[in-house]
C-alpha cells in the first residue's frame, strides 16, 4: 500500500460497495492533495459531490487499489485538488455549477456547465434557488502573445456534430491553444435520476451518450446492483458483455469512418460495416444502438430469435472487410504526426480508451477492472498520433470480434434478471466503453435514488485533446477531433 | 480492395413512401402558403443538446449507405445555404439562443424538421430545469420524425415525403 493509500485508509470508512469510501476531514484532505502532487502513480479518475460532501475516485496503479475518498464542505468550501492535479479543475468547475460547492484555491473559477440560463441555480444543492438567469457568454483565455489571432467555433457549428464552443488561438495557421467550453448539451440528467427506482431511472442513464449507451447502462446497472447488494445473473452478464463488444465495434467503425472522411480518404466501407452492425444489433437486441436492453438487475429480455445468426454474420463481414479498411489508412502520411499526445501527458491526465492506449497508458486500470482484459495494448510503438489511434481502433475491433464470438459460443443458461430489493446503500459501477472507462456512483434509500453521478470518458479525453492540439495546423482540426472521438453529451450530463 | 473498385456502386434500396402522408403534408404546406423549394433540399443538421444517438443515425443517413444525393438531398455546413433545419435533441436552455440564431441565418423559404422524440417534445428530458422543450419551444416546426432515435430509413422517408409534398403542389 502506498503512502497515499494509507493516508486515505486512515479516514472513516463509509459503507460503499465494492470499495469503502473513506471520509477525510478538510485538513487530511489538504494533506492528501499535497501528497497527490508527488504521487504520479495515482490517477484521479473522477470528482463529484452530493449536498454535503465532495467525492473523488483515485486509482493507485502500483497497488491496483480503487480509492473513493470524500471531504465534507465547510460553509460551501472544500480544499481544491486542482493545484496538485490541474485536470481536476474541470471537475471542480462542474461541482460548483451543479452543487454550489466552491474549490478553495482552485485553479479555474470559471463556470463550466452553467451558462446562466438554467431555471435553477446550483440545481443539485440542498436548496436550489429558482432564477430568471441572464445568459453569461463564455469566457476564454485572451491571446497572450503578439501576432496571435483567435477563432471562435460553435456552439451550433463546432464541427463535432454536437454542441460545444471551441476557441482557437492561432499564430498564422498553427494552433497555440485550443480551449473548449461545454455545457450546451446539459439536460439535467442527474436531477432526473433522483426519487426514482434504478429500474425507472435506467432510461436516463441510457441517454447520457447515445454512442456509449451500453457502457453507461452497464456502469449504472452495476452501481445500482452494488448499492442493493445483488449480483447480476451469469446469462445477463454474458449478454451485457456481448453488447459492450458490439458497441465498441460500432463506435470504432464510426470513428474510423469519420477519421477517413476528415483525412480525405474514402469512408464508404467503414460506414457500410457500421450500418451492418446497427442492423445486427436491431436483430439481436431490438434496437440499433441497443438502448434500454441493459437494466439494473440484469437485462430486459433474452436475445431475440435469430439474433445469434445476425451477430455471427456481421462478425464474419467485419472480419473479412477489416483488412481493406486497414489498407485505406496504410499510407499514413496524412495521419502520422497529427495530434500527438505524448505518453507523459496521457499519463498525467489518466486518459483511458483508445487515446490512452495509443499513447501507451491506461492498460493497468482496465486489467484491474477485469472488464475488457482481452483488448490489446497499442500494437505498434505507441506514437500517440492519429495514425496510432487508428491502428489501435483496428486492433481493438479484431479483439472485440474474437471476444464476441467467444461469448456467444458459451452463453450460460439461467435467469435474465434479479429483483432489486427496496433497500438503502451506496455503490460504484464501471464499464469499459469504446472511448474509455465509464464510472457511475449511486446512493439509494428505500430502493430510490437519492444521489448519483456519471463519469463519462470525455472528462479525461477533452483535456487530452486540448493538449494534443497545440502545434497542429488549423486544417488538421477536423482530423484531430475525429481521431480522438471526443463527444459531448455524456460529459454535459 | 480491387474487387470493391469494380463492383457497381450501390446504396440501400429505397421503398415507396406513404401517399397519405404526402397528401396531408402537401395540404398543410398549401395552407401555410409556403413557397416552393423545388426538387432539391439542402439540409443543415443542428444538434440542440441531444444525447448524440440521433446524430449517430444522421451521420449514417448522410453516408454512402443511404446516398442522399440520388434524391437531390444534400447536407450543407452553413445555415445560410440550407432549406431545411434538421433539429435533433431537446432544445437545452443553453442552446436556445444558438438554435434561434441558426434559424434566423437561413434564407426564406425555410423549413424546420424535428428529428427524434426529444426534438418533438423534449422526450425523456421533459420538465428538466435545463431544457426549453422540443424544437417548437424555439422554432416553428413543419414536420416531425418520431423515434428514439429514428432509424436512417425513417429519416429518409420523412425527408422524401417533404420533397414529394413540396413538388406535388
Amino acid at each position: 500500500m502506498s503512502d497515499l493509500a494509507a493516508r486515505i485508509a486512515a479516514g472513516w470508512a463509509a459503507p460503499c460497495r465494492p470499495w469503502p469510501r473513506h471520509v477525510l476531514d478538510p485538513a487530511e484532505w489538504r494533506a492528501m492533495a499535497a501528497a497527490l502532487a508527488g504521487a504520479p502513480d495515482v490517477d484521479l479518475l473522477a470528482m463529484w459531490a452530493d449536498a454535503q460532501l465532495v467525492h473523488a475516485l483515485l486509482h493507485d496503479r502500483t497497488g491496483g487499489a480503487m480509492l473513493p475518498v470524500s471531504v465534507p464542505t465547510e460553509s460551501g468550501f472544500y480544499p481544491a485538488l486542482s493545484l496538485a492535479r490541474p485536470p481536476a479543475a474541470w471537475f471542480e468547475r462542474m461541482i460548483r455549477d451543479l452543487w454550489g460547492h466552491h474549490a478553495e484555491d482552485g485553479r479555474d473559477g470559471r463556470p463550466w456547465l452553467d451558462h446562466g440560463v438554467w431555471a435553477l441555480h446550483a440545481p443539485l444543492s440542498a436548496r436550489p434557488v429558482a432564477v430568471a438567469g441572464q445568459p453569461e457568454p463564455p469566457e476564454f483565455f485572451a491571446p497572450d502573445g503578439a501576432g496571435q489571432t483567435q477563432l471562435a467555433l460553435g456552439p451550433a457549428g463546432s464541427g463535432l456534430g454536437e454542441p460545444a464552443a471551441l476557441r482557437l488561438t492561432l499564430r498564422g495557421e498553427r494552433v497555440q491553444r485550443l480551449e473548449a467550453r461545454l455545457g450546451y448539451a446539459h439536460k439535467g440528467t442527474l436531477a432526473l435520476l433522483r426519487g426514482k427506482s434504478p429500474r425507472a431511472a435506467a432510461r436516463f442513464a441510457a441517454r447520457l451518450a447515445g454512442d456509449a449507451t451500453v457502457a453507461h447502462s452497464i456502469a449504472f446497472a452495476r452501481a445500482a446492483e452494488e448499492a442493493s447488494g445483488v449480483v447480476c445473473p451469469p446469462r445477463a452478464a454474458a449478454l451485457r458483455a456481448a453488447m459492450a463488444e458490439l458497441e465498441r465495434i460500432a463506435c470504432h467503425l464510426s470513428d474510423l469512418a469519420a477519421t477517413a472522411e476528415a483525412a480525405g480518404l474514402p469512408a464508404a466501407a467503414a460506414s457500410w460495416l457500421r450500418e451492418g452492425v446497427a442492423r445486427a444489433a436491431q436483430a439481436a437486441f431490438g434496437h440499433r444502438l441497443m438502448m434500454d436492453f441493459v437494466l439494473p438487475g440484469g437485462v430486459a429480455s433474452d436475445m431475440l430469435v435469430g439474433g445469434a445468426d445476425a451477430l455471427a454474420a456481421v462478425t464474419r463481414a467485419v472480419e473479412m472487410a477489416l483488412p481493406d479498411i486497414a489498407d485505406l489508412f496504410a499510407p499514413t502520411t496524412r495521419l502520422a504526426g497529427c495530434g500527438v499526445l505524448p505518453t507523459a501527458v496521457a499519463q498525467a491526465l489518466a486518459v483511458g480508451g483508445v487515446a490512452g492506449r495509443a499513447s501507451g497508458v491506461g492498460g493497468g486500470r482496465r486489467r484491474a477492472m477485469a472488464d475488457a482484459p482481452h483488448l490489446a495494448e497499442a500494437p505498434a510503438p505507441a506514437a500517440g498520433d492519429a495514425a496510432a489511434r487508428t491502428a489501435q481502433r483496428l486492433a481493438e475491433i479484431n479483439a472485440s470480434l474474437a471476444q464476441l464470438t467467444r461469448l456467444l459460443a458459451a452463453l450460460p443458461d439461467g435467469p435474465l434478471s434479479v429483483h432489486l430489493p427496496p433497500v438503502g446503500g451506496e455503490g460504484i459501477g464501471w464499464a469499459e466503453g469504446a472511448r474509455g472507462d465509464v464510472w457511475h456512483w449511486l446512493r439509494l434509500e428505500g430502493g430510490q435514488i437519492m444521489a448519483g453521478f456519471a463519469r463519462d470518458p470525455g472528462w479525461l479525453l477533452w483535456p487530452a485533446l486540448e493538449a494534443a492540439a497545440v502545434g497542429a495546423t488549423l486544417a488538421d482540426l477536423p482530423l484531430l477531433l475525429a481521431s480522438f472521438g471526443a463527444t459531448v453529451s455524456g460529459m454535459d450530463l | 480492395m480491387l474487387s470493391r473498385l469494380f463492383r457497381p456502386a450501390q446504396a440501400e434500396p429505397a421503398g415507396p413512401i406513404a401517399e397519405h402522408m404526402t397528401r396531408v403534408l402537401a395540404e398543410r404546406l398549401a395552407a401555410a402558403a409556403q413557397a416552393r423549394l423545388g426538387r432539391s433540399l439542402a439540409l443543415r443538421p443542428l444538434a440542440a443538446g441531444g444525447c448524440n444517438g440521433c446524430e449517430v443515425e444522421l451521420r449514417l443517413l448522410a453516408s454512402a449507405v443511404y446516398d442522399l444525393e440520388r434524391f437531390g438531398i444534400r447536407v450543407v455546413a452553413s445555415p445560410r445555404h440550407a432549406d431545411v433545419l434538421l433539429v435533433t435533441g431537446p432544445v437545452t436552455r443553453t442552446m436556445h439562443e444558438a438554435v434561434l440564431r441558426t434559424w434566423q441565418a437561413m434564407a426564406e423559404p425555410k423549413w424546420v424538421v424535428a428529428v427524434g422524440d426529444c426534438a418533438i417534445d423534449g422526450g425523456v428530458f421533459r420538465g428538466s430545469y435545463a431544457i426549453s422543450g422540443g424544437a417548437d419551444a424555439a422554432l416553428p416546426v413543419d414536420m416531425a420524425i418520431r423515434g428514439c432515435p429514428p432509424t436512417p430509413a425513417q429519416m429518409l422517408e420523412g425527408l422524401r415525403t417533404l420533397l414529394e409534398a413540396n413538388a406535388a403542389r
